[in-house]
């Protein structure tokens, strides 16, 4: 099915059976970036919307909004939901978007990998969210602690989805992962070198080793799980002498990277914006990758931090503390860099730089009472407590997703051609900021007076009502925000303002081409020799607006998607505990993989 | 599966690199399980334990079988590469075959486990055991498919000096899963 | 669910977070000098909101409090805590006031030259690398410290407690004493207190902020805390790792008595149960009710039912909550609770026993009689 750029780019004249089918069988990494956008936001809202309904039942004490089970439920799917259906996957939509772009190529290394990547994500998302159609949603947390998890206690299909929905979606993420690793490896422009590739690259690249790594372990924990479950076996049975511990150490040897996963994209991200609107290089670029790379590895030292209050003695306490607070030091590095990129600068407070610094301004806090975490005795105190949820929201609402929105701000124009209304930007920013403080910030005092997570109700003796009904006003107004967010979607998509190829004056590859770029993205690869090639003279060879010579794209295949169903059917097998279907789906995976491997697809 | 090879960045096939990727996430999958094999050794509440029941001269012969098919292997890349269709053909069966007969060791092995009252739910050790070997199995399985279908390639004509990266890429996961395989032997029976 | 006795206000405490909105005026007042755009309007509002929460933290009563230490474990991480706390704000203060200062001096304006292209510093990457490292040092420290003091080892001569964990419920047993109770832990003032800690279902986290640090509860693990509680009130616990339905139902009080206060609960819990033909009429009644509605089956009053799944009722009266916690030791608290435990608490193992109006009145008062 190879094709030439003319079957491309004609949407405007094609029926739209024809755009349906050509979205569905696209193998363009920009398209499947815009797949990968729509749906992981798709699901941000989900999860933002489970959240609100966490925050009613939590406006006040004794309150009765929502059941015990129901609320288990929304917390459960929130968690899950925003880490592994929306700020995973909208990082991933920046790694296909842009990466690529940055490094000067045409696509990624292995095109339909890559469609299969996005269908799995979307498919192991949407089954997991079917769950709520069973009325049997996960029930048990998003760290699913054995042996909670185990038939005995969880005798219904809400883990049943948990563990298998999460098995789905970690072959779509190593599945990425080995992709964007070969794809930056590989597929750099001519004098691209490694350093001089754009830090989102780098801390692309760095993710995706840490997620290459770090899902084969979460796979294993949920291997023992569902045999557990679903063939009797003993891994975290008590009875037969299991250790219940041995869920925690799996889950937290992942789940400590996967927290870099989700926030190494983001710094990345603002490493790009906060140097474009100060006009100036980042600040110790070296240093940022390097302290990148760091992260990343010290990232593997660390999950037992997550189970000081399992008593795991105290030299182990004391040696996972000090790697923790290690931790804290490239971390702090980069914020200093960001802030001294600034310096001198001249600094634009366009919507995206405001996301940025207000990411940089989150963050702060957020790193902060992660150090007073990693003291194992502040931590016994403050663990499953409302301190933690404030802790990890300001990292990963004030952090990861306010970076996702600054790089949302900053790459539209380049993916849609117009720009996202400022005016109601910075709207969003500010409600967002004042929503996110007001939500997240009381939640410290809350939990060091006394309320742990997890809970559906509270007792009125506790004191917290005040403050938890400050949180629930902040939580709404943080939903509004999002809502503004997709008013300003819908107006720019026809009253944006367009542009042309530099909207922000940037200094990276991606803003060389026109906006949106030509499905063959570059109509000769570029020679680059500088690293912020747009800033410097001659910083790389000339891009001509029509190819020289005709460019072959790879062509649509459908039968990336055909696989993905095939593991969602054998998924499906596996909940209805119906060896018929789940061999069926296997069968379907086999062949479209056969089917996969023998079409004729250019490359 | 592309024929043409682009020029890249490191002048290393695209593929060859998602394979030593993809390899080394596998190190991490079966890191984890041999390590969850070796922190539930001997916490089991009922037997059989493993030095009641495991046969290390049978296991022998079956780890023998299995390295003699990564020498196999290595015959069936330097066939490709040189063009020798008969040879490749005769290799690329040859290894199949010895991980196939390494997979009805396994088989036999099994089966003769459960008749000796060790399942998957039997114990600690059952699940641990089984799951960890049963795991590297179905890698085994997978390679014996993978190699199949290059014989089926072979003999239709299409697997020519020019795939001979194609093969080095099988046989890279193949070496790979033979080396597993080594760790386990020694985990699992020789150090029981 | 009101009508609990009000834990003893800690009045004067001194409270960490009033320093948190006396450090961020000065902040707040210059926002204000300099003229606002809706940024800095902004940012001073969040400032005033976090003040003011932090102050609301300091009044009132918070009887699940962990910055109201009563006891030696909870008060060495509080004062840990605080040694954080000071580190952090100053870094905080720093940082932040780096970030400002630099958004508002370089924001582009008219005729500003082109900004001049710095690559880094060599000695401000190894001064911004070292300072971190130098204030982790002074928090690793005391960290340290305190994990070894806190470790859960407690003195010879302490009062061991056993710790059961249960879906959900809690379950103590005093081997010294021979006594096993549920939902309300005596302990002496004064008196070292070790805790032996384990699950018999799930994991769930033994966690009293006045008087620690939370410890997890492990099926087929002991855990430990050690404690002394220096001030006589009592305090409330909860249950703080997920553990299924009623989760948030799992709680229960420590009293800390006077150790002649201790010694007459000790007695009171040896006792005998009275003989039933003692008890009034309604009592009598009930204790038919219990033997004959499966009641029983699942619970101990000493002498009279052995059973194994539900909380001990012997001195059931003595204590000042039912249910672990969630409703108050009365009436009408008793009367929910028999009506239908599982609206009360989801999930709840105790099923709802189909009884009338009367017998359940007549329950109330037998287990009202079990002093």
């Amino acid at each position: 099915m190879a094709t030439s750029v003319m079957d491309h780019g004609t949407a405007a004249s094609m029926s739209l059976g024809a755009r349906i089918w050509s979205w569905i069988t696209t193998t363009d990494h920009k398209r499947i970036g815009i797949l990968y956008g729509v749906t992981a936001f798709a699901f941000f809202l989900i999860g933002g919307l489970e959240a609100l309904l966490i925050r009613l039942q939590l406006a006040s004490s004794g309150n009765t909004v929502i059941s015990a089970e129901a609320y288990n439920e929304l917390f459960t799917m929130h968690g899950t939901t925003m880490v592994f259906m929306a700020v995973m996957p909208l990082s991933a939509a920046f790694f296909n978007f842009v990466v690529p772009l940055q490094i000067g190529a045409r696509d990624v290394a292995f095109p339909r990998l890559n469609a299969f990547s996005y269908w799995v994500f979307l498919l192991g998302g949407l089954f997991m969210n079917a769950s709520f159609l069973f009325g049997a949603a996960p029930n048990a947390g998003w760290f699913g602690y054995a042996n909670l998890t185990n038939t005995q206690y969880s005798p219904g299909m809400n883990v049943d989805f948990w563990v298998l929905g999460l098995q789905i979606l970690g072959v779509a993420s190593i599945a990425a992962g080995v992709n964007f690793i070969v794809t930056i490896v590989n597929m750099r422009a001519p004098g691209m070198r490694f350093m001089r590739m754009p830090v989102f690259t780098w801390m692309t690249f760095v993710t995706q080793f840490i997620v290459v790594t770090a899902f084969p372990v979460i796979t294993v924990a949920l291997v023992f799980l569902m045999f557990d479950r679903m063939f009797g076996t003993t891994f975290y049975s008590v009875a037969a002498g299991g250790d219940v511990l041995l869920w925690q150490h799996l889950f937290w040897l992942f789940g400590h990277p996967e927290v870099y996963i989700l926030i190494l994209p983001a710094m990345g991200i603002i490493s790009e914006v906060v140097p474009t609107f100060s006009r100036k290089p980042l600040f110790g670029y070296a240093i940022v990758v390097y302290s990148g790379l760091l992260i990343g590895i010290l990232g593997w030292g660390v999950w037992a931090h997550h189970m000081f209050s399992v008593g795991l003695g105290p030299v182990a306490d004391s040696v996972f503390a000090a790697t923790t607070m290690m931790i804290a030091i490239p971390t702090g590095v980069k914020i200093f860099n960001w802030i001294a990129t600034m310096w001198g600068g001249r600094i634009r407070f366009t919507t995206p730089m405001l996301f940025a610094i207000g990411f940089i301004a989150m963050f702060i806090i957020g790193g902060l009472s992660g150090v007073m975490h990693s003291s194992p005795p502040a931590d016994l105190q403050q663990t499953d407590t409302y301190f933690v949820v404030a802790h990890f929201h300001y990292v990963l609402f004030g952090g990861a997703m306010l970076g996702i929105f600054a790089g949302i701000y900053y790459w539209w124009p380049k993916v849609t051609g117009r720009l996202l209304s400022e005016p109601i930007g910075k709207l969003h920013f500010w409600l967002t900021i004042i929503g996110a403080n007001l939500t997240f910030f009381p939640m410290h005092f809350i939990g060091l007076l006394g309320m742990p997570r997890r809970i559906y109700t509270y007792d009125a003796a506790l004191g917290l009502d005040t403050m938890n009904l400050l949180a629930t006003i902040g939580a709404f107004i943080t939903g509004i925000s999002a809502l503004v967010f997709v008013f300003n979607v819908l107006w720019s998509r026809t009253r944006g303002t367009p542009v042309e190829q530099n909207p922000w004056g940037a200094a990276t590859l991606e803003w060389s081409i026109s906006s949106p770029p030509p499905v063959y993205n570059f109509s000769v690869i570029p020679d680059v020799r500088s690293r912020l090639p747009l800033w410097s003279e001659k910083g790389m060879s000339e891009v001509p607006v029509t190819p020289p010579e005709p460019v072959h794209v790879p062509g649509g295949s459908f039968w990336p998607l055909v696989a993905a169903i095939g593991i969602v059917v054998a998924a499906t097998g596996a909940i209805l505990k119906t060896v018929l279907v789940a061999v069926a789906g296997a069968a379907v995976l086999v062949l479209a993989l056969y089917a996969w491997a023998f079409e004729p697809f250019e490359v | 599966m592309s024929a043409v090879a682009h020029p890249t960045s490191t002048g290393l096939d695209n593929r060859k690199v998602a394979m030593w990727t993809f390899i080394g996430s596998e190190c991490l999958l079966f890191g984890s399980l041999i390590s969850t094999y070796l922190v539930y050794q001997g916490r089991s509440v009922t037997g059989p334990t493993p030095q009641e029941i495991l046969d290390i001269p049978l296991t022998s012969i079956s780890t023998f079988v299995l390295l003699m098919s990564s020498l196999a292997m290595v015959l069936a890349l330097a066939a490709v590469t040189r063009g020798d269709r008969l040879w490749s053909r005769v290799w690329i069966f040859a290894t199949a075959a010895l991980g196939a007969v390494f997979l009805g060791f396994q088989a036999y092995e099994f089966t003769h486990f459960v008749h000796e009252g060790l399942t998957i739910k039997t114990s600690l050790f059952g699940s641990t055991f089984f799951v960890l070997t049963g795991t590297h199995g179905a890698h085994v399985a997978v390679g014996v498919l993978l190699l199949l279908t290059l014989l089926v390639r072979s003999f239709q004509g299409k697997l020519g000096s020019d795939k001979a990266m194609v093969v080095e890429i099988t046989g890279l996961y193949w070496h790979f899963v033979d080396v597993v395989w080594i760790v386990i032997f020694t985990v699992v029976y020789l150090l029981s | 669910m009101g009508n609990f006795p009000a834990a003893p206000s800690l009045g004067g405490a001194e409270c960490l977070t009033e320093y948190v909105s006396r450090a961020t005026s000065p902040l707040v007042k210059d926002r204000r000098i300099s003229h606002s755009n809706g940024a800095r309007g902004a940012i001073a509002a969040l400032l005033l909101i976090a003040a003011a929460i932090g102050l609301s933290a300091c009044s009132g009563e918070y009887p699940q409090s962990s910055l109201h230490p009563t006891a030696d474990f909870s008060r060495d991480i509080d004062a840990l805590y605080r040694t954080i706390f000071w580190w952090a704000l100053g870094v905080f203060v720093v940082v932040e006031s780096a970030l400002l200062f630099v958004i508002l001096r370089y924001r582009d304006r008219p005729g500003a030259g082109e900004p001049r292209h710095i690559h880094g510093s060599t000695a401000l990457e190894v001064a911004w690398t070292l300072a971190p490292a130098v204030v982790l040092v002074f928090i690793a420290v005391p960290t340290i410290r305190t994990i070894f003091r806190t470790d859960g080892t407690a003195p010879p001569g302490a009062l061991v407690v056993e710790v059961v964990g249960r879906q959900w419920w809690w379950e103590f047993k005093y081997p010294e004493y021979g006594i096993t109770t549920a939902n309300e832990m005596h302990v002496p003032q004064g008196r070292p207190v070790a805790l032996t800690m384990t699950s018999a279902d799930v994991i769930h986290s033994f966690w009293v902020p006045k008087l620690g640090g939370k410890r997890d509860v492990i099926p087929n693990r002991t855990t430990r805390i050690s404690f002394t509680a220096d001030s006589i009130a009592e305090v409330y616990g909860q249950c703080a790792e997920f553990c299924g339905d009623s989760h948030a139902n799992m709680r229960f009080r420590v009293v800390v008595d006077a150790p002649s206060d201790f010694d007459r609960w000790v007695e009171g819990q040896l006792a005998a149960p009275s003989p039933l033909d003692s008890l009034s009429d309604a009592a009598q009644a009930g204790a038919q009710v219990y033997m004959t509605k499966g009641c029983l089956a699942c619970h101990v009053i000493e002498g009279r039912s052995a059973g194994v799944a539900g909380p001990n009722l012997t001195h059931l009266a003595s204590r000042g909550t039912v249910a672990s916690g969630i409703l108050p030791n009365d009436i009408d608290g008793l009367s929910r609770w028999l009506r239908d435990p599982p609206a009360e608490k989801p999930g709840s193992l105790m099923p709802k026993v189909p009884l009338t109006e009367d017998e359940i009145a007549a329950l109330v008062a037998y287990l009202q009689s079990l002093d």
